[in-house]
């Protein structure tokens, strides 16, 4: 008999899917229902956190109502049930991040612990004076400032690779920074102010020519972008739950194995050692090595959910709608006279960073948050970049999967109102 | 009038766009430098005393229309003034942009930063009202670091 055609085959999903149906994916989410100053909620502050679907407050209050335990020590049912459904999102993580092991997985509170922790024990352990650590102008606060730190404690250097007038980095630039004496690569995946995507893959090979190990800030990418740890052969990866549609207070931490197994404990306590005596203690296996005392469990049971939902849309349609709504809302907004847009690289995620001439984003938030569009300004965590491109600070709407382009038209209106509020 | 209207009143546009006094004073006695890290405002001021009177004021710095308004019309209302009386003129302020004070309370009459009542009905605005006349009382206490929004209680 013929082996059958390929087509027989069942297939994960259908070829033609139906069109992304966001009033529908709306329905998931209670909060967008909500009235603001008498206005219906135009949340577009996603980059700041993202709203949560029922599933993963269901999931978090199911933990609570009928799980509730500590976990890696009980030997009761619910202990039991607790740490399987803790270690499952371990799980769920690996394969939602593609990385080679479970072991690989840490939770931690959030990305800024995340790098915190990778420059406490890698960085502390393998940095030393006169070496280098190589970041870009458009980190975050929490990519900056841990290594800062390092560095002054080490008498290390940290360097800057430069970025172009539309928030690109430079890669050439970037390129020769690279020097025998570099010890550390660490790289936001996403800005969250400008929305560049950066060439990473290409950034982990150039520093990898060198040995260097790479760390991804990807808070903002992990949303928005399928993310494969092994293609991209990055050596740590840092996500925010919260920003994942998920709860607050739970991130992670990916790391490859031998890196994580060599490095030393972070915060020392319970669960992360396997034999305490006043003379010695030894320190537990990796993940559990540097997951002292008792985690976020509710929260990580909330992460799964969200990571189920995300799933359950597919980044494929996320990201086409996303990117659908980022074409429409740069070419409304980029119509409005005197608005100029901070980030315009090529590739680029639905965050849309601008500035009004003559009015401060302080003030263009204020009237905005009287229409019910939610916002953020400021410097965004980010003040060498705001300095970077010569303003103290911006307004900033970033884009989710449940946003709309009649939300986009909503913004839009509402600069108009702050244009005849303030003008 | 709707809380935006009464919050961006004709005057503080006008201050904000057009700020009196913005400029450095070479000979000034006193200087002091305010901050709010959250949004980014920068302001420094200048005093000039003559004895406990204040006969100078001006500043310069980058802020929305509120704080550079605050400033604007501080640096009006201060000239004059003995030290004590831009002390109670603040509390009378505070008070104001708080929602505290009583609209006929005790203390001197507000004048021109009356303008000011609608920062009450926006909390996270006080601070950049605030801002500048943080700074006045740093610099008349000749204190050496910048103050921060941060580091004020309201």
């Amino acid at each position: 008999m013929a082996t059958a055609p390929e087509v027989a085959k069942p297939l994960a999903r259908p070829i033609s899917q139906p069109a992304f149906n966001v009033v529908r994916i709306r329905e998931d989410f209670p909060i967008l229902k909500e009235q603001i100053h008498g206005k219906p909620l135009v949340y577009l502050d996603n980059a700041a956190t993202t709203q949560k679907p029922r599933a993963v407050m269901e999931a978090e209050q199911r933990f609570y109502l009928t799980q509730c335990s500590n976990i890696h020590r009980g030997v009761h049912y619910l202990s039991e049930q607790a740490t399987r459904a803790y270690e499952d999102v371990r799980v769920k993580v690996q394969r939602f991040l593609n990385a080679g092991e479970a072991r690989e997985i840490i939770f931690v509170r959030g990305t800024t612990e995340a790098i915190n922790l990778v420059a406490n024990t890698y960085g502390r352990k393998n940095i030393q004076a006169g070496d280098e650590i190589l970041i870009t102008a458009m980190e975050h606060h929490s990519n900056i400032v841990p290594w800062q730190i390092l560095c002054e404690e080490k008498g290390a250097l940290l360097r800057v690779a430069l970025i172009n007038d539309h928030g690109e980095l430079l890669l050439d630039e970037f390129e020769k920074l690279l020097n025998p004496r570099t010890r550390f690569v660490s790289v936001v995946h996403v800005s969250n102010v400008l929305g560049t995507i950066n060439p990473v893959a290409q950034i982990i090979k150039m520093a990898h020519r060198w040995n260097v190990p790479v760390l991804l800030d990807g808070a903002q990418a992990a949303a928005h972008l399928k993310v494969d740890v092994r293609a991209l052969d990055c050596d740590f990866y840092t996500l925010s739950g919260h920003k994942l549609y998920g709860p607050t207070g739970i991130g992670v931490l990916y790391g490859k194995a031998a890196l994580l197994a060599a490095m030393p404990p972070y915060q020392g306590g319970g669960d992360m050692i396997s034999s305490v005596s006043f003379a010695k203690t030894t320190y537990n296996v990796i993940p559990y090595k540097f997951e002292a005392g008792t985690p976020n469990i509710a929260g990580t049971i909330g992460l799964g959910a969200a990571i189920d939902y995300l799933n359950g849309l597919g980044f494929e349609a996320v990201g086409a709608h996303e990117q659908e709504l980022l074409a429409y809302a740069a070419q409304a907004l980029s119509r409005i006279p005197g608005l100029r847009l901070i980030g315009t690289a090529k590739e680029k995620a639905a965050v849309l960073s601008f500035v009004l001439d003559g009015l401060h984003p302080h003030d263009v938030g204020t009237v905005l948050d009287q229409e019910g569009i939610a916002v953020r300004t400021g410097h965004h965590c980010a003040q060498p970049l705001m300095d970077r491109f010569g303003v103290p600070a911006t307004t900033r709407a970033s884009l989710a999967f449940y946003n709309t382009k009649e939300e986009i038209d909503a913004l839009v209106k509402g600069i108009q109102k702050v244009k005849e509020i303030l003008g | 009038m709707s809380d935006l209207r009464e919050l961006y009143q004709e005057v503080i546009l006008d201050h904000s766009k057009h700020p009196h006094n913005f400029r450095a004073m070479q000979d000034a006695s006193r200087s002091a430098q305010g901050y709010n890290p959250l949004c980014g405002d920068k302001v420094t001021l200048y005093v000039k005393l003559e004895g406990d009177r204040i006969t100078d004021v001006s500043f310069q710095g980058t802020g929305c229309a509120i704080s550079t308004a605050s400033a604007s019309i501080l640096t009006q209302v201060l000239k004059g003034k003995t030290r004590d009386e831009a002390e109670a003129l603040f509390e009378r302020f505070h008070d104001l942009v708080t929602g505290h004070g009583e609209p006929d309370g005790k203390g001197p009459d507000l004048g021109k930063l009356a303008v000011f009542s609608g920062v009450s009905k926006f909390p996270v605005r006080v601070k950049c009202a605030t801002l500048v006349w943080h700074t006045l009382r740093s610099a008349l206490s000749g204190s050496e670091e910048v103050v921060t929004t941060e580091s004020a209680v309201e």
